[in-house]
């Protein structure tokens, strides 16, 4: 392959994602309405199209004819540089996430992931570790109690979460001995998925995404009843806007790497047992891929109408005094089955 | 000019301005951005150096933990700026200046006299080897396990020692 | 690799160095005093990685790890205490901190 092929499917690959990601998140924005509501027997928004399918456009229209307000005591750059770094992180995320198996594609062999790092997770890692100044800035730079409030509160939970989602990936990482996310999905082969194999590390990173993604029951930051917005009270119009997109982004990060991490990736249990076509085959894996995170995002979304919110004092609690050491024992669970097996 | 130079200029320059920026700017939290800016730029320059895996450690512990650890605290303690770095002792400032001229002097003296890359013979090939993260676990977990027990036994330490510090009240 | 000498590197080191040492000196706010304490730790991580890299030899970024590690535990024990010093005399300012002169 010369080094122009490579870019262009590069290229080809990247336009994907993030056209994918964009409707996937404005729909995931129209779902979330159209399930709690039906969760609370309200209708929901259904005039806009059929069924209300045309509302996310009719939203992010509305959003864009707004003012975009800057309050006075505001710290302007870092007022407008939040929003961006928010997006940013959230996007940048998907790059090293495998969405299928090596295919061949009009004769080129293409690796369906945008970069296959070797390094892959610690990246994943470095960026959801930078998700946090996005909201820290608006917090800070809004010069508004509330916002400071929220940008505090999301510091603070963020750190602690990350620990005990950090050693959850220590024990994927353990069992695949890679860094790979490529790696990691072609160990999990047959029903080898780590959310099995560990199950109290699924359950910490299960719960270590919601805090992350600052989802209920650990959406202290911007907890309405309390702090009016948190982070993005004083802001209006498109940056508003991309709080609210990169919220969703991060739900579908976190989908996404709960998929990649622990239930397999691609990997249906032996479908190659089953002598279909590889075309067929490719096709099926690719869309339990997305199945899969299909699922979770209703998960998600299931949870947040489902369960209150946590104290501030409860949330460290459980970050540090549950979570830390439970994700602590799944390494060494981890490394007991390791020792017994290999 | 290929790429790499051109690279190298513009995240020297960024570190540059970031780090000048750093220690002018009067207050704290804009002085932490800028700090920030300063790592990212650095890590940048280990990629050129083929150090991948110091370059994501250097992004998850000092972007990622240390610098939101700055932040929180000066969030915290919301403290107002400084209004009057270059106004108040003056005489201080010079001093701090020169001094800090002489440190830049004698190092850059001793790099230029010394030429320390005359003693080197690496091919590229060696060093893109030795930044992987296997090379450096490998180096963590034979040699030097006996430092890195220490270090995970000072951050225990440092762990208490914090949480003992910022307790209310001794009892 | 080969296109950037070694020498670029050390003296961009050394400059980020020497503006830490100026900050330390100059800032009179305990925190970002702290801060530039950092910048002249990275000054030192940069040489070593350039050396480590320039020799072929990852012994230098072992050290840097270490050098990470020690920087987070000083910053965690020295925020704590920086919090304590602000709890009894509300401020951060390294002027006011001179009780040990007595």
């Amino acid at each position: 392959m010369s080094i122009l092929e490579i870019i262009i499917i590069t290229f080809v690959k990247i336009l994907f994602i993030i056209t994918a990601m964009l409707l996937t998140v404005s729909y995931s924005v129209y779902f979330e309405r159209r399930i709690s509501a039906w969760i609370q027997t309200r209708l929901g928004p259904n005039r806009v199209g059929w069924e209300g399918i045309l509302q996310p456009f009719a939203d992010v229209f509305k959003l864009l004819l707004k003012e975009d307000i800057v309050p006075e005591k505001s710290n302007k750059p870092l007022h407008t540089l939040a929003p961006f770094i928010a997006l940013f992180v959230a996007f940048s995320t998907y790059a090293v996430i495998p969405m299928g198996p090596e295919v061949t594609i009009f004769g080129y062999k293409v690796n369906l992931v945008v970069a296959d790092v070797n390094i892959g997770i610690l990246y994943v890692l470095a960026l959801t570790s930078l998700g946090v100044y996005g909201i820290t800035f608006a917090g800070w730079s809004s010069g508004s109690k509330y916002s400071l409030l929220g940008g505090v509160r999301a510091s603070a939970q963020m750190i602690s979460y990350e620990v005990s989602m950090g050693f959850s990936i220590a024990g994927v990482v353990m069992m695949a001995s890679s860094l790979s996310p490529v790696a990691i999905v072609n160990s999990q082969y047959g029903w080898m998925w780590n959310a099995i194999v560990q199950p109290i590390g699924f359950i910490t990173f299960v719960i270590s995404a919601f805090a992350e993604t600052n989802r209920l029951p650990f959406d202290l930051p911007e907890a309405e009843p309390e702090l009016v917005g948190g982070y993005h009270t004083e802001y209006s119009s498109m940056k508003f806007a991309s709080f609210f997109l990169a919220e969703y982004a991060n739900m579908i990060i976190a989908s996404a790497m709960i998929v990649t991490l622990y239930l397999g990736g691609w990997q249906v249990p032996y479908i190659d047992k089953l002598g279909l076509g590889e075309t067929l085959t490719t096709l099926i894996q690719v869309g339990a891929f997305f199945a899969k995170i299909g699922a979770l995002i209703f998960f998600f979304i299931w949870v947040r109408w489902s369960i209150p919110r946590f104290r501030y004092d409860q949330l460290m609690n459980i970050g540090w005094k549950v979570m830390f050491p439970l994700s602590l024992l799944n390494v060494v669970w981890v490394a007991v089955v390791l020792m017994i097996f290999n | 000019m290929n790429l790499e130079i051109i690279l190298f200029i513009v995240l020297a320059l960024v570190a540059v301005v970031s780090s000048v920026a750093m220690i002018t700017r009067p207050h704290p939290v804009i002085s932490a951005v800028f700090l920030i800016l300063n790592f990212f730029a650095l890590s940048g320059l280990y990629l050129l150096l083929n150090a991948q895996f110091i370059a994501v450690v250097q992004v998850i512990v000092y972007a990622g933990a240390i610098m939101v650890l700055f932040l929180f605290v000066l969030m915290l303690l919301n403290t107002n700026k400084e209004d009057n770095i270059f106004k108040q002792n003056k005489a201080l400032k010079i001093f701090a200046i020169a001094i800090a001229v002489l440190i830049f002097a004698q190092v850059a003296f001793l790099i230029f006299f010394s030429s320390p890359s005359d003693a080197l013979n690496s091919q590229v090939a060696e060093s893109v080897q030795s930044g992987t993260i296997q090379q450096i676990g490998t180096k963590l977990y034979t040699d030097y396990i006996l430092p890195f027990e220490a270090a995970g036994f000072l951050l225990l330490a440092a762990t208490i020692g914090a949480l003992v510090l910022s307790k209310k009240k001794f009892e | 690799m080969t296109s950037i000498p070694l020498e670029y590197y050390l003296i961009l080191s050394a400059f980020m160095f020497s503006v830490g040492v100026t900050g330390v000196l100059i800032r009179r706010n305990a925190i970002v005093v702290f801060m530039c304490i950092e910048l002249m730790l990275n000054s030192a991580n940069l040489t070593l990685v350039a050396f480590s890299s320039f020799l072929g030899n990852p012994i230098g970024q072992v050290f840097v790890f270490f050098v990470m590690t020690v920087a987070a535990a000083e910053a965690a024990v020295g925020l704590a205490i920086i919090i304590a010093i602000f709890r009894n005399k509300l401020s951060v300012n390294i002027d006011e901190i001179n009780i040990f002169k007595w």
